[in-house]
């Protein structure tokens, strides 16, 4: 089932050794290693295990540097529970009020809840307990961004197509999830920043249409602040969120086992293969040694930077509160809608306050954004009547309208975390709040829309470089004088490795729109339905440019180089005819 | 859907015109191999490499914990570009991160240098399963129902429905039933009304200086200056704690976080409402420091302008216009508290707020 | 690190400061106390040399009397603080005019600064400039000043005197830099639109309190390395996407690349 990728170089240990179940003749073994295998074999005898162990550690995984990103996040959430482990061993998750009496002068006699306290004792009193805070913080300020960085990449790749939805939906729960963990780990402290991100949370609950003071009363054990939210955040941050984590990410990397990882389209990598490395022993060393290498940049940040100086904010008040009020970067999309969400959404209803100025941004934002993330594989595949199974990645240049979906996405999700931070852009770049938030509230609309068509026409131009690459050859940059006194610069052509990663992709064909009556001349709404996905299949693959054939390729080669080329335009829509 | 040719010479049947509507896949390309493949001593280099740095990694995890033990808690050392530090926090965090970065990059260029680095092919197959599987499957469960006779005995089939239906309901209840009370009413009160009852009924509530807790006299009150007021009633708040047996912070912050007032002082003829300048005194208004928007207080107060500013969305509120919102996503003016002056000059607020403060809800 | 500095920490070290604090205060009165009455009674020649400052630098724009102008407002009963605070910070004689005047370098050396602080104060009355005794934080409750700090300055000037914005492009600058005086005459003087904190609001000892806290945290060492501009968690977002992750990719690409 497996073959050697290549012919057996000079070096006899080459991998495919490993894959062909040959009877090597090994040494027998001695030493630690016959005592290894004595207690492999007594764990074999009582489970079985070796029978899948072998296949798993010979598992391939193709090497690329954007299929670590995925890793980045695993890593730093295991990091996260290592030293979470060691906070929750001083810290004491009570909003009982009590006088500081440790060694940070600045804050001594001063009344702070006991949450706050044991915090400032980690920092402070424990030895190396500021280390593991810190470690902890950017830890989950890393994993945050890792498991953003890493839904983009497959995102913009297609990874999320057919087998990988449930993986695709699955991990759009781990993100959702990995923020409100990180909300609740945040608030734990009871700084004054936190706290005011609670009171900020507080009022969310209120603006629950007809039952938000009590789900406010319900949550918060009474009033706010009241003893119990601290606690029962605590409960979410160190219990519930982390078990429902790793349970979804247990799930997220089993279905990455059963798929087996996809790969970015290259020469001998085809739909109906996987080629890398494997498991045992490369993919060990090097995932093994990334694990140790997140963790010690983690740890160097760590040593270097201060996160979340919460003895410079001090105790919650709900009297005080500090200029630059921010969430985590992961919340500021959120803050960022309510702030440039208009008051006059505020709307009274007789003697009822229906406050859509927050509910918007507080409650609804987040839902509707996650839902829409989680369903885009449905959409797409429903737009492009594609139902085969995808395990080669796309170029995302190669797939126009899905990064340029994506590209606007982001300029949204930039524009909301912009807002998030208007004041602190407003006092560094000497600009008016007011006129940053004006500006945010245009771009809101405006600049998806720019986004959108500036990357799909970036990546239509760069399949036209990629159809020229491949049409001319690589520009050698020697250039030549001809006898008449023309300059030439000499062009190499591709080689068939290089070229085949440009002319691997298909291009599809949009669905044909249909009449909207039916044969006997009358309005169907059967056919309507089948025209507006005609329309969204128009505006997925409109403009498509097609790959370079090999008729055209001979046909620059016959013409030369100084003839006029087949532009882009007049090969576009020549893709295969037939689905 | 696309069609695979098999082409040796594209020219020459180009020449011909049958040429194939795609390219080939030329296949894995040919193995380079490495230095450390074919040269023994850039082998051992490797492997010199990869041993200093597990080496490394070994000292630096020795250094940590020598300094662990050796360094003073609060001694501090300049570093550069990060200036004065905690030296303990900064040893601890460097030698641990050497010991752990060490331990992965020897491992990662082991693997790229030692490790074979051919590329290994794995085939594919299709997730689905074969269609005597599902069959198989399919009547296996169907099988098992008729087994249990599930399909015969309805009384069964119905009364574990409803069992199973139900039973979660004890335990949503038992959670639900007892999170948090539901007088929510509380949420229009403030201490600032007027007790009516106690040994304090009746009492006008002085203004109190935020965080000296001492009372105001309206003359110490310069306009153009800025207060920041609580209720004198927090302190029987707490007076009540104490000979009740309560904790004597028991509750503080709750009402804290409903009666934060900020107080300031214009002169009388910058209001451009009359009323907020009736419920002041000689130009001296109160004001909610509660947002009505999500609950921040509303604390940055702009002399000139006369614009209270919240910190956490940017809602603008205008004191000379009744607080009312020239800015930012909050919709209701601040809710004002109508003050006076006591008989021994000291400003106090003579009754409650007219409406309830802080952020929106259904029912206010 | 010198040998007090290493023992700053030291559980006597706060009442060894205490002491000192109180010592100093009471030598500090003693000195001072009868000096106010001289700078009070600031003397004619320097009044006339700081009106003749002023009518060089001043003049066109707060007035030739300093009754102010549509560019400048009065200086009449502002006091000997405000001139102080405005002329020691380099924000007057400003350069032009915008939203708000910025620090700078001061133009006036001390005598010429003091001289047109007599002048104005000589029109009418005004805070004058504090004493020493309470613009040192010598001595200061630093837990009480925390506390006062982050009450009536924190939500402008920011849990760590960082700075913060307002409305329509102004600010409140950060209070990294300046002296305990310059505190305590922006406190009483209100400049701009930060509002007026009177000795009757904020009394002198717990103005000393705050400035002694501003003053500590400016000075302590960092507690967990490079404190990232102090802005909170948005300089914390950008670092950890820019930096932490660039060096985290760095490593993947590292370990993707084939070996030479």
């Amino acid at each position: 089932m497996s073959t050697a990728a290549a012919p057996r170089g000079a070096a006899p240990r080459g991998a495919a050794a490993l894959r062909t179940d040959d009877p090597a003749v090994r040494p027998e073994p001695t030493g630690t290693v016959k005592k290894l295998g004595g207690l492999a074999g007594w764990v074999d005898d009582r489970t079985g295990v070796a029978k899948g162990a072998g296949h798993m550690l010979k598992k391939v995984f193709p090497d690329h540097w954007s299929f670590m990103l995925g890793e980045i996040a695993m890593y730093s959430m295991i990091i996260c529970l290592l030293t979470g482990v060691f906070l929750t061993f001083w810290f004491v998750p009570s909003m009982g009020e009590v006088p500081y009496d440790g060694s940070y002068i600045p804050l001594q006699g001063v009344q702070m809840s006991e949450a706050y306290k044991t915090t400032l004792d980690i920092s402070f009193d424990i030895r190396g307990g500021l280390l593991i805070r810190q470690i902890h913080h950017w830890a989950a300020l890393m994993f945050v961004v890792a498991v953003m960085v890493h839904m983009f990449r497959v995102f913009f790749t297609g990874a999320f197509r057919k087998p990988r939805e449930i993986n695709w939906v699955i991990g759009t729960v781990l993100s959702l999830l990995s923020i409100v963990e990180g909300f609740a780990g945040y608030s734990l402290p009871d700084d004054l920043l936190s706290g005011t991100g609670i009171r900020a949370a507080e009022g969310f609950m209120q603006s629950i249409p007809i039952v938000g003071s009590y789900v406010a009363y319900f949550l918060f054990g009474g009033p706010f602040p009241g003893e119990a939210i601290i606690p029962r955040f605590y409960t979410a941050h160190v219990l519930i969120i982390p078990a429902i984590l790793i349970g979804l990410f247990t799930a997220h990397l089993l279905l990455v086992m059963v798929h087996k990882h996809t790969q970015y389209p290259g020469p001998g990598r085809t739909n109906s293969n996987v080629v890398g490395f494997p498991l045992m022993p490369v993919y060990m060393a090097k995932a093994g040694g990334f694990f140790f290498i997140v963790f010690g940049a983690i740890a160097l940040v760590s040593a270097l930077f201060t996160i979340n100086p919460i003895w410079a904010y001090g105790p919650y008040d709900p009297s005080p509160v500090t200029a630059g009020s921010q969430p985590d970067w992961y919340m500021l999309f959120a803050d960022g809608g309510l702030r440039l969400l208009p008051g006059w959404l505020e709307i009274p209803i007789f003697k009822w306050t229906l406050s859509l100025n927050v509910a918007i941004g507080a409650l609804l934002l987040i839902p509707v954004m996650y839902t829409l993330i989680g369903i885009y594989p449905f959409l797409e595949a429903w737009v492009t009547g594609d139902k085969r199974e995808h395990h080669l990645l796309d170029r995302p240049r190669n797939a126009p309208v899905r990064t340029a979906l994506g590209a606007a996405f982001i300029a949204e999700y930039f524009v909301l975390a912009m807002a998030g931070v208007n004041d602190i852009l407003a006092i560094k770049f000497h600009l008016a709040i007011n006129s940053i938030t004006r500006a945010l509230q245009l771009l809101f609309f405006v600049l998806p829309v720019i986004v959108f068509w500036v990357t799909k026409r970036l990546c239509l131009s760069l399949q036209r470089a990629d159809r020229n690459l491949v049409l001319h050859g690589r520009e050698t940059g020697n250039i030549y004088r001809s006898a008449d006194g023309e300059f030439t610069e000499i062009h190499e052509p591709l080689d068939p490795y290089r070229r085949w990663t440009l002319v691997q992709h298909e291009v599809g064909t949009p669905l044909a729109l249909g009449s909207t009556k039916d044969a006997n001349g009358v309005e169907s709404p059967l056919s309507k339905k089948a025209r507006r996905r005609a329309r969204w299949s128009q505006f997925y693959f409109r403009d498509s440019v097609a790959p370079v054939t090999p008729a055209e390729l001979a046909a620059a080669h016959h013409h030369g180089e100084h003839d006029a080329l087949p532009s882009a335009e007049s090969a576009t829509h020549v893709g295969p005819s037939e689905h | 859907m696309s069609e695979h040719g098999t082409t040796h010479d594209e020219v020459s049947r180009a020449a011909t015109g049958t040429l194939p509507q795609r390219f080939d896949d030329p296949g894995l390309p040919p193995h380079v191999p490495r230095q450390a493949d074919h040269d023994e001593s850039a082998a051992k280099r490797a492997e010199r490499q990869v041993a200093v740095m597990f080496g490394l990694s070994i000292v630096s995890t020795v250094a940590f914990l020598v300094a662990y033990f050796a360094v003073d808690q609060r001694s501090t050392v300049f570093f550069p570009g990060i200036g004065s530090t905690n030296a303990y926090h900064l040893v601890l965090g460097v030698t641990l991160a050497l010991s752990l970065l060490m331990i992965g990059l020897g491992a990662v260029h082991w693997a790229k240098t030692l490790m074979p680095d051919h590329e290994v092919v794995e085939e594919r197959h299709p997730l689905r399963s074969s269609d005597e599987d599902r069959e198989h499957a399919v009547a296996t469960i169907l099988d098992g129902g008729d087994a249990a006779q599930l399909p015969r005995r309805n009384m069964i089939k119905y009364s574990l429905g409803g069992a199973l239906g139900l039973f979660s309901l004890p335990l949503v209840l038992q959670v639900a039933g007892s999170l948090g009370p539901t007088n929510v009413s509380e949420l229009a009160e403030t201490l600032w009304d007027i007790p009516t009852e106690g040994k304090h009924a009746g009492k006008p509530i002085r203004l109190m200086r935020d965080p000296q807790n001492t009372p105001i006299k309206a003359e110490e009150v310069a306009i153009g200056s800025v207060f920041h007021v609580l209720p004198e009633s927090l302190d029987w708040h707490k007076e009540e704690n104490v000979e009740a047996g309560r904790a004597e912070w028991k509750g503080v912050l709750d009402e804290k976080a409903k009666a934060a007032v900020i107080l300031v002082r214009l002169d009388p003829k910058d209001f451009v409402s009359t009323k907020a300048r009736d419920w002041g005194y000689q130009g001296i208004v109160a004001y909610s420091k509660i947002c009505t928007h999500v609950g921040c207080p509303v604390g940055l107060y702009e002399q000139k302008t006369h614009n209270l500013l919240c910190p956490c969305h940017q809602s603008t509120f205008d004191v000379t216009r009744d607080c009312e919102v020239v800015f930012g996503p909050a919709k209701r003016a601040l809710p004002q508290l109508k003050i006076t002056v006591d008989a021994d000059g000291y400003l106090v607020a003579p009754e409650g707020f007219k409406e309830p403060v802080g952020p929106s809800y259904w029912e206010r | 690190m010198n040998a007090l500095a290493a023992r700053r920490r030291h559980p006597a070290a706060i009442t060894v400061l205490l002491l000192l604090g109180l010592i100093l205060t009471g030598a500090a009165y003693s000195l001072l106390a009868p000096k106010q009455a001289q700078a009070a009674l600031a003397s004619e020649d320097q009044v006339a040399a700081g009106k003749s400052l002023f009518l060089a630098n001043c003049a066109s724009c707060h007035g030739l009397n300093a009754q102010g102008t549509l560019s400048g407002p009065s200086l009449i009963g502002v006091g000997a603080a405000s001139v102080d605070f405005q002329v020691s910070t380099g924000r007057m004689p400003a350069a032009g005019t915008g939203v708000q005047v910025a620090r700078g370098v001061a133009k006036f050396d001390e005598e010429a600064t003091a001289a047109m602080a007599a002048y104005v104060a000589s029109l009418g009355q005004g805070p004058a400039i504090p004493e020493e005794a309470v613009t040192s934080g010598q001595g200061a409750d630093l837990a009480r000043g925390g506390e006062i700090f982050r009450v009536n300055c924190a939500m402008c000037h920011n849990f760590a005197g960082a700075g913060g914005a307002l409305t329509w492009g102004k600010y409140a600058p950060a209070l990294k830099d300046v002296t305990g005086r310059q505190i305590y005459e922006a406190m009483v003087t209100g400049p701009a639109n930060m509002p007026k904190f009177t000795d009757t609001n904020i009394s002198p000892e717990d103005k000393n309190n705050v400035i002694g806290f501003l003053k500590a945290i400016e000075t302590q060492p960092q507690q967990g390395g490079y404190h990232l501009g102090n802005l909170g968690p948005s300089s914390e977002g950008l670092f950890a996407w820019v930096f932490a992750l660039g060096l985290l990719i760095g490593a993947a690409v590292w370990l993707g690349s084939k070996a030479a």
